[in-house]
């Protein structure tokens, strides 16, 4: 018998399989339809922005725009000794024409940037070209080799030469306290002009802090949550989601309140004993205040995956665990800590997320010690405007979320990631 | 957590020593907050108890920090207040709609690309809050709505919905589907469907989504910060920039009356929980 005779058709003829594969078509084309909305929103108000983040933090197109005939005359000069004549008419060019619409400033600004020197040299032949004192039809390079004896250092074409390309890993190099130098390597910055360095790695040393602290003190009581009897257990959660749900700001301006030098945590060291009445220490405005601050602040999204997967696990086990020879601490090692690990995979990669973003807490409460690479960002896009570097740090940061999602999805599993 | 009478010495005490660390814990949770309230009622302006509120005198204690953040001449918290309220009202309801509809189409299981199009649905959740806010300032900026109500209304919506998406694909997922085939027999068009059997049963998840949404547009700093001008000024801003000049009483005083908000939001989601899990119960 061949297949064909063998096929099931449906009251109008069609054969089953292809009129469900039609049904199901149709289903998916539903489905996507509803998610299309939202999809397309993202995509064009998110998704995309951050893409546009990119180009701009790799953009360096305007001063390839402004000196095109220049870099078409210098792509046959191999950079080794002076360029020849024809760089020098089209540099006059190109000059001259920054000159006429007022844009010369950005170029010399620009190139100043590039190699320390050519604001001076540009200022001359920009006044130069104002009072009309070069001859059009003599030898540029003469005329302009005479103007400084910059002009006549083969350094400083080769400066104008690196700038050809319209992208640039500038920014990203500044990122990270380095730089391009003048034979085209990678050079770090100045030591005491190394700050980028130091923000990055306090705030990945207070996100990892921050997130150990929040793991040993949000253990403990999501276990005695999740053993407790119902009645006093929903008591005590309100104790978790009150800070849950209370805005940031507040629950920062009562640490603010708390950890003043006149504050009740010092009343409270003064009145024990801890510390003399006139010797109060000073707990806000550095590490410690914001430690203490993005810890409690942080610790409900600790608490609250952690006690979803401990309230699945039957208690029977850990009876079992002990019935069958183990002392309580191994029962628990062996039996019980395993089974959480998925909520301590997701509670720890929720908080460390947060906290490596996190800026409004440190920032008012930490002092100048509470500075954190988001503050940098901030401080870029707000007042120095340089909303590039703002990208390329911005870019990076989210390299290492992602990095961190990755390894989290590698070692637990994103799908365990549970919202209360 | 009574134990039992057999139990040794040692783990007797490591059991008190746990139950004493837990004490501390839910005390650091949640001391912070009652801090708040008995300063805002000080009489004077320092931000510490004087030695009459520690005597409980009544003449400590006043209310003039709140009258002047309700009727102080300077100070923005009323128009802050307005502003609040109308940039979450509106940002939930667009997190609500778009999020409830997309969840729909993924808890569909006919739903192709799933995992990627979840993925790029919650991002905004998962993205630390100072990119996303670079990035939709990049955007609203060049749509050209910076400093307008509906610039950060657009923002919100796109950080609330990954919460309205999560919590309504979860209460699908215990979500019996026969009911609508079985509404769909009967004649009922998608719409009316939809409406009348599908939404009641998943209410609890959209409202929870939404409070969520709402929580988050009404706290949210960062992205605020970039887009907002002087006349689109929000209580975060406000209480950010007092946070930042000096810690004033009137500060406290719009503390307390957040504090009394977020108790209010979190016994209306706790309700909503309970009869989310209640009805779920009744489905299976």
């Amino acid at each position: 018998m061949s297949s064909e005779t063998n096929k099931i058709l449906t009251t109008d003829g069609i054969p089953l399989e292809e009129s469900l594969k039609k049904a199901e078509r149709k289903n998916k084309i539903k489905a996507f339809l509803l998610v299309c909305p939202l999809l397309l929103f993202l995509i064009i108000t998110y998704v995309f922005p951050i893409g546009e983040m990119f180009t701009r933090s790799i953009d360096d197109k305007m001063i390839t725009n402004m000196l095109p005939n220049t870099f078409k005359s210098m792509e046959s000069w191999d950079g080794q000794d002076m360029p020849e004549e024809s760089v020098f008419e089209n540099f006059y060019i190109d000059f001259k024409k920054l000159v006429e619409n007022k844009e010369h400033g950005k170029l010399a600004q620009r190139l100043n940037k590039e190699k320390n020197g050519f604001n001076t040299i540009l200022k001359k032949l920009f006044r130069q070209i104002q009072r009309n004192k070069i001859d059009e039809n003599g030898s540029f390079k003469e005329q302009i080799t005479s103007l400084h004896k910059r002009f006549n250092d083969v350094e400083y074409w080769r400066a104008i030469k690196r700038t050809a390309p319209p992208y640039t890993m500038a920014k990203y190099l500044k990122g990270m306290d380095l730089f391009i130098d003048e034979n085209g390597g990678i050079a770090q910055v100045e030591e005491d002009r190394r700050i980028h360095r130091i923000l990055w790695l306090r705030t990945l040393e207070i996100a990892f802090f921050v997130t150990v602290f929040c793991f040993l003190m949000g253990y403990p009581i999501a276990h005695l949550l999740a053993t407790l009897p119902m009645k006093y257990s929903n008591l005590l959660m309100i104790c978790v989601l009150l800070p849950f749900w209370t805005s940031l700001l507040v629950r920062t301006a009562s640490w603010m309140i708390l950890l003043q030098q006149q504050g009740i945590v010092n009343d409270f060291f003064v009145m024990i004993g801890l510390v003399s009445d006139d010797n109060r220490p000073e707990m806000m405005y550095n590490k410690v205040g914001t430690y203490v601050a993005m810890t409690q602040i942080l610790l409900p999204f600790m608490v609250l995956p952690l006690y979803s997967v401990m309230k699945t696990i039957s208690p029977s086990l850990m009876r079992a665990g002990k019935s069958l020879g183990g002392t309580p601490f191994v029962a628990f090692w062996k039996v019980y800590f395993p089974l959480t690990i998925p909520g301590i995979g997701a509670g720890c990669l929720l908080v460390f997320i947060l906290a490596i973003g996190y800026y409004i807490t440190p920032a008012l409460v930490g002092g100048a010690s509470g500075t954190l690479i988001s503050n940098q960002i901030a401080y870029h896009m707000k007042t120095t405007l340089d909303w590039s570097f703002a990208s390329a740090m911005g870019l990076m940061l989210l390299t290492g979320v992602l990095v961190v999602y990755w390894i989290y999805n590698k070692l637990v599993g994103v799908d365990n990631i549970k919202l209360g | 957590m009574a134990l039992p009478k057999y139990t040794e010495t040692r783990y007797r005490v490591w059991h008190y020593f746990y139950l004493g660390i837990c004490t501390f814990v839910f005390f650091f949770l949640i001391a912070p907050l009652f801090v708040i309230f008995p300063l805002s009622f000080n009489a004077e302006e320092f931000l510490v108890f004087s030695e009459g509120m520690k005597r409980l005198d009544p003449d400590a204690f006043s209310l003039r920090w709140y009258e002047d953040m309700i009727y102080g001449t300077k100070n923005p918290w009323g128009l802050a207040a307005k502003n609040s309220f109308i940039i979450a009202i509106f940002a939930t309801l667009g997190s609500v709609i778009l999020g409830t509809v997309a969840a729909l189409g993924l808890s569909s299981r006919h739903m192709p690309y799933k995992g990627l199009i979840m993925a790029t649905l919650i991002s905004p959740m998962i993205v630390p809050l100072i990119i996303s806010g670079v990035a939709i300032f990049f955007f609203i900026a060049k749509v050209g709505l910076a400093a307008t109500h509906l610039g950060i209304v657009i923002a919100h919506i796109i950080l609330g919905t990954p919460f309205v998406v999560i919590t309504v694909t979860a209460t699908l997922s215990g979500f019996d589907h026969s009911v609508t085939r079985a509404a769909a027999s009967l004649g009922s068009n998608p719409i009316n469907t939809f409406m009348k059997i599908t939404l009641p049963l998943i209410l609890p998840g959209v409202i929870s989504g939404g409070l969520f949404a709402f929580v988050t547009s009404f706290d949210e700093v960062v992205v605020v910060l970039f887009l907002a001008g002087l006349d689109n000024t929000t209580i975060p801003i406000q209480m950010w920039t007092g946070l930042r000049e000096q810690l004033s009483p009137t500060i406290l005083a719009v503390a307390t009356c957040l504090i009394v908000l977020s108790v209010l939001i979190l016994v209306s989601a706790e309700l909503l929980r309970r009869r989310s899990e209640r009805l779920r119960g009744i489905n299976r």
